[in-house]
């Protein structure tokens, strides 16, 4: 048996529940204003016209082991794929049909479903009506799973070729502000005036890159990444100072090309990978699993806050923001020490709660009566001076030179946990998160790397809260809610927990596509759908990739034990884990 | 004076007298052979002069420094170093990242000289890394090589064996606690292993306590064994007293019938 038709009817009703989620919750509508490509397509058909193909493509995938062949496909996956759409084309008709009938009949569903609007319906339909738009609607999505199911049957070079150039056109589009504000008039050759890709300059993308990854995989080339592990180490060596500088060079020189609001996405992306760096040293080396983190945050710019604005209720000394930095710092320090020593001797999940507790202590210490003769309560600290510089004071005013200056602190905190990952204290942080007990056997005092861990951690995000405070002006204690804390692990543990590449990658998607918690990112509309994607995007990770996007060895070896055992068996015929014949004694 | 001095250990574990007044003696240079039946309480008194079982009374003395109370990392810095009955590697760093990390406490550079690659830093560094090569030498082809950064679990279950014992080396102690070190292992692979005891003695002159039930290896490199039963020390000597003493034969067949 080759097609497994109960598999696909899974995906399918499972395909189609997903579609009617998604109308149901107004995404659709509340997408439709962002063009994709215009004429012809929005961002709220997109968020439905991948579903059909995606699932029909993983339904009809065959699972190969390693040394057998994969049975090729065939029509009878067409089939598969057919079914998965038809089924879930007729749930999504049958839904819009029923919604529309229930609102006809002035049935309340609206008060359930607020986002089960006319509108939605119209758009679905593409303003054809009811009959026309629902036949369009499931000839679509059965149109649409077939050539995900046939994706199979292309050779491998033209289904890549077609997958990465879909995915280029996405990525175009959505960087449609970043292109624009380097491209100036000339990004008019591919933008239309009113947003959105024009039809020819997604075809041409489209074929261009298209046609450059079928070229390079027909090739055979290997990836870079395997051209990498088999370069001598001096090479490798040259190799990543070369690619470091190179990246250097254009994140320098990029924002003088940039407008300001992308500057602001900039800074903002670079104030969250400087947190994110922070938990790593705590979760991803340490092994601490650190909920509070928002905390250090909050400290870092309320301890900014009162000691260089004149608006600070008790007590201002008025402090240049140079001179409050070092203060700062100490205020991290000891932060840490007061947050740590009592959650020391705690492991693992009970850790993780008291952490969660004291994040938000801090927060609604800050919001208090109590102490509102000091921080102003809910009304917070106002009239925070910029950063002084040579050239005159840095201001939220001027995102690019906020992004220099984040960057700066940015370099800093990637080479602070460079240089103590691969150090004695690295070491032993990682010799504690592999396994506690032994670790303190072995002789490492594991009250004082734990300490260190949440120190560190601390100082790096103390310099994040200084540079926010700075930035925006004013501090209130709703800038330090619980979702940051959260916001930063998802970009830590999608980025690559350990690993200091996949954490600067994973702020720089996160923040960059969806925006954190406050912060909007390129698209704009999903700020409300925010916590949702992220929700889902985590589930999603945690299931295909539990390392990460740019894993750190470790974690890989951590997740992947078994695996490697048996490649390295496989492999080495029956060498690597076995002991070799060894000599009589 | 001895190396340890233990009088009068007790522990107990709610209504268990897990160990139960046990005194010993070790000396520099000697191995001494923990014997017992199971849940005798060998590994429980092992934990106790490692600092993992806080003991109830009694007292452990290790070159005149009181254990009790201390906590493993300090016992581990004062000079004993242990493995664990079911071997407890680092499984996901390198073979020599293992033995570097054992020499935590004897290294002292800290966020400074990593910060800012301090000449000391480096040379320590260096000196962590060619101490885990020796001490990895010292087991010849078995660890030797290219293997030494791959993760630790591709060894094979004798050759994390050894590296644990290679590991408890590394965080250079006078006193080496092993807890059965040959369990699972093959009569090949247990005859190298007994060599390799009594080098770690000759050659590294450290002083051994071991907990072992393969009366082959006891009996090869003991300079004295002791037996415990039901937490409580039953006699002590040289292997053949030990094992002819009735006492010893009944804790491990039972007492013959009788009427026999």
């Amino acid at each position: 048996m080759s097609v497994d038709w109960s598999r696909a009817r899974f995906y399918g009703i499972n395909g189609g529940i997903t579609l009617a989620f998604i109308c149901a919750i107004g995404m659709v509508e509340a997408f439709d204003s962002r063009s994709v490509i215009n004429p012809g397509l929005t961002l709220g058909i997109v968020a439905l016209v991948w579903v059909p193909p995606l699932l029909a493509y993983l339904a009809t995938r065959r699972k190969a082991l390693e040394g057998f062949e994969a049975e090729p496909a065939g029509a009878q996956d067409l089939g598969a794929g057919a079914l998965v759409g038809v089924i879930t084309g007729l749930i999504l008709v049958v839904f819009v049909w029923g919604v529309d009938a229930l609102l006809e009949a002035g049935v309340a569903i609206r008060d359930v479903f607020p986002r089960l609007s006319p509108a939605m319906i119209e758009i679905v339909t593409f303003g054809r009506g009811l009959g026309a738009g629902l036949t369009i609607l499931f000839v679509g999505c059965v149109g649409l799973a077939t050539a995900g199911a046939a994706l199979h049957l292309l050779s491998r070079p033209v289904r890549r070729g077609i997958e990465f150039g879909l995915l280029y056109v996405l990525a175009f589009s959505l960087l449609e502000p970043v292109v624009t504000d380097i491209l100036e008039d000339n990004a008019d050759a591919l933008y239309a005036r009113t947003g959105g890709l024009k039809p020819s300059a997604a075809a041409v993308i489209f074929l261009l890159t298209g046609a450059i990854t079928a070229w390079t995989t027909h090739r055979n080339a290997p990836s870079i990444r395997t051209r990498y592990g088999r370069m001598d180490l001096d090479v490798q060596r040259r190799v990543t100072i070369a690619g470091v500088l190179i990246s250097l060079a254009l994140f320098g020189i990029l924002p003088r090309f940039l407008g300001g609001i992308m500057n602001e996405l900039l800074a903002n992306i670079g104030l969250f990978v400087l947190m994110a760096l922070g938990l790593n040293v705590v979760i991803g080396l340490a092994g601490i699993l650190d909920l509070g983190y928002v905390a250090f945050f909050a400290v870092g710019a309320y301890g900014t806050a009162v000691l260089t604005s004149p608006g600070s209720p008790a007590f201002s000394p008025e402090l240049s923001w140079w001179v409050a930095l070092p203060i700062v710092i100490i205020l991290a320090t000891l932060a840490g020490l007061v947050v740590g020593t009592p959650v020391i001797r705690m492991r693992g999940d009970y850790l993780a709660i008291v952490t969660l507790g004291f994040g938000e202590i801090v927060r609604i210490l800050f919001l208090s009566d109590w102490l509102s003769s000091s921080f102003g309560g809910s009304q917070g600290i106002r009239q925070i001076p910029g950063i002084e510089w040579f050239t005159g004071e840095i201001k939220g005013v001027d995102p690019e030179r906020i992004f220099y200056m984040v960057a700066i602190f940015v370099l800093v905190a990637v080479y602070v946990s460079w240089r103590l990952q691969y150090s004695r204290i690295g070491r032993s942080w990682m010799a504690m998160r592999e396994d506690e007990t032994v670790a303190e056997a072995m002789g490492i005092n594991t009250v004082t790397a734990k300490l260190l861990a949440f120190i560190i951690g601390a100082i790096l995000a103390s310099w994040g809260g200084a540079i926010f405070a700075a930035k925006v002006g004013s501090v209130f204690p709703n800038s330090f809610e619980l979702l940051v804390s959260i916001i930063v692990l998802v970009v830590v543990i999608v980025g690559g927990m350990g690993n200091i590449p996949g954490v600067i990658l994973g702020a720089a998607l996160l923040i960059g596509v969806l925006g954190g918690p406050t912060q909007p990112g390129l698209l704009q509309e999903f700020q409300e759908y925010k916590l949702l994607i992220y929700g889902a995007l985590l589930v999603v990770v945690m299931l295909v990739r539990p390392e990460g996007l740019l894993p750190s060895t470790y974690r890989s070896r951590e997740l992947h034990h078994e695996e490697m055992d048996q490649d390295a068996w496989l492999k080495a015929g029956v060498g690597a884990g076995i002991d070799e014949e060894e000599p009589a004694l | 004076m001895s190396l340890l001095e233990i009088s009068n250990v007790s522990v107990s574990f709610g209504g268990l007298r897990a160990v139960n007044e046990v005194a010993l003696t070790v000396n520099e240079g000697e191995i001494v052979s923990i014997i017992g039946p199971n849940g005798a309480g060998k590994t429980t008194f092992f934990n106790c002069i490692t600092g993992m079982v806080k003991p109830d009374s009694g007292s452990i003395r290790f070159q005149g420094t009181e254990l009790i109370g201390m906590d493993p990392n300090q016992v581990t810095t004062l000079g004993i170093g242990r493995t664990f009955q079911n071997v407890r590697l680092f499984p996901n760093m390198t073979i020599l990242e293992n033995i570097m990390v054992a020499q935590h406490c004897r290294t002292e550079q800290g966020v400074w000289g990593a910060l800012f690659q301090t000449r000391g830093f480096k040379k320590e560094e260096k000196e962590i890394r060619e101490r885990a090569n020796t001490v990895l030498d010292f087991f010849g082809t078995r660890l030797a090589g290219y293997r030494r950064e791959q993760p630790a679990f591709v060894l094979s279950y004798a050759n994390r064996r050894r590296l644990e014992i290679a590991r408890a080396m590394a965080t250079m102690p006078t006193l080496l606690m092993l807890d059965e070190p040959t369990a699972g292992m093959n009569p090949r692979e247990t005859k190298e292993l007994t060599q390799l005891i009594g080098k770690l003695r000759d050659e590294w002159g450290y002083a051994i306590v071991m907990i072992e039930h393969d009366m082959k290896v006891v009996g090869t490199v003991s300079d004295r064994v002791v037996v415990l039963d039901h937490g409580e020390k039953l006699t002590e000597g040289d292997y053949e007293t030990v094992t002819h003493d009735p006492r010893v034969i009944e804790a491990y067949l039972g007492r013959p019938p009788e009427d026999a």
